[in-house]
């Protein structure tokens, strides 16, 4: 019986499963928005926000547990410079789900996972130049 | 084996599939650009959700 078992298996083996849900997180690290499925979305989204919580206490101890996830210094650096001042006062929320429909194909329900707070938008040359002809 | 006894008749299967329905998808409209959509999702005609553009739908050419 599989009484009070939150864990979602999707269809995987537990290291098969680890890996995606590791490899998931370093995308999302990477491209701070990514496209699945809403089941997978649902499941990464758990672990990330674990991650990035250790993200917002810089000390070695907390880089080396993310470094367990993320298995890339520089991706450890990227989160906690980049990505975890924005989320300073924050406490718990990091991620969003927008569900996007199904896909053709198997008809699985699709799923943007983002962090919630972007980063600042850098002005194009274009915006520039308006900009400097008002 | 065990078999069928009796010829199963076209009436018999038929009723039995009388409970056999689909359900009307429940659309919204966007409010957007106020095409038909699904509730709790971001409209696939104009990328919007909640009043923010979520995607960028690239549009599609016409020929």
């Amino acid at each position: 019986m599989r009484h009070s078992n939150k864990n979602k298996k999707l269809g995987r083996t537990k290291s098969h499963r680890d890996a995606m849900i590791k490899n998931m997180i370093r995308s999302l690290v990477i491209h701070e928005r990514i496209k699945t499925t809403l089941a997978k979305a649902k499941l990464v989204k758990r672990h990330a926000e674990r991650v990035i919580s250790f993200s917002l206490e810089k000390t070695v101890a907390n880089q080396r547990i993310i470094n367990q996830t993320l298995q890339d210094r520089t991706l450890v650096k990227r989160l906690c410079d980049e990505i975890a001042p924005r989320f300073a006062n924050h406490k718990g929320g990091y991620t969003r789900i927008f569900k996007l429909g199904t896909r053709p194909g198997d008809s699985a329900e699709t799923a943007l996972l983002e962090l919630t707070v972007k980063k600042p938008k850098e002005t194009t040359k274009k915006e520039a130049k308006q900009a400097k002809k008002k | 084996m065990p078999l069928p006894k009796r010829r199963h008749s076209k009436q018999r299967g038929r009723k039995r599939r009388t409970h056999w329905k689909l359900t009307e998808p429940n659309i919204v409209e966007c409010p957007h650009c106020h095409k038909s959509k699904l509730p709790h999702r971001v409209c696939p005609s104009c990328g919007y959700y909640n009043g923010e553009e979520v995607l960028v739908v690239k549009k599609k050419d016409k020929k």
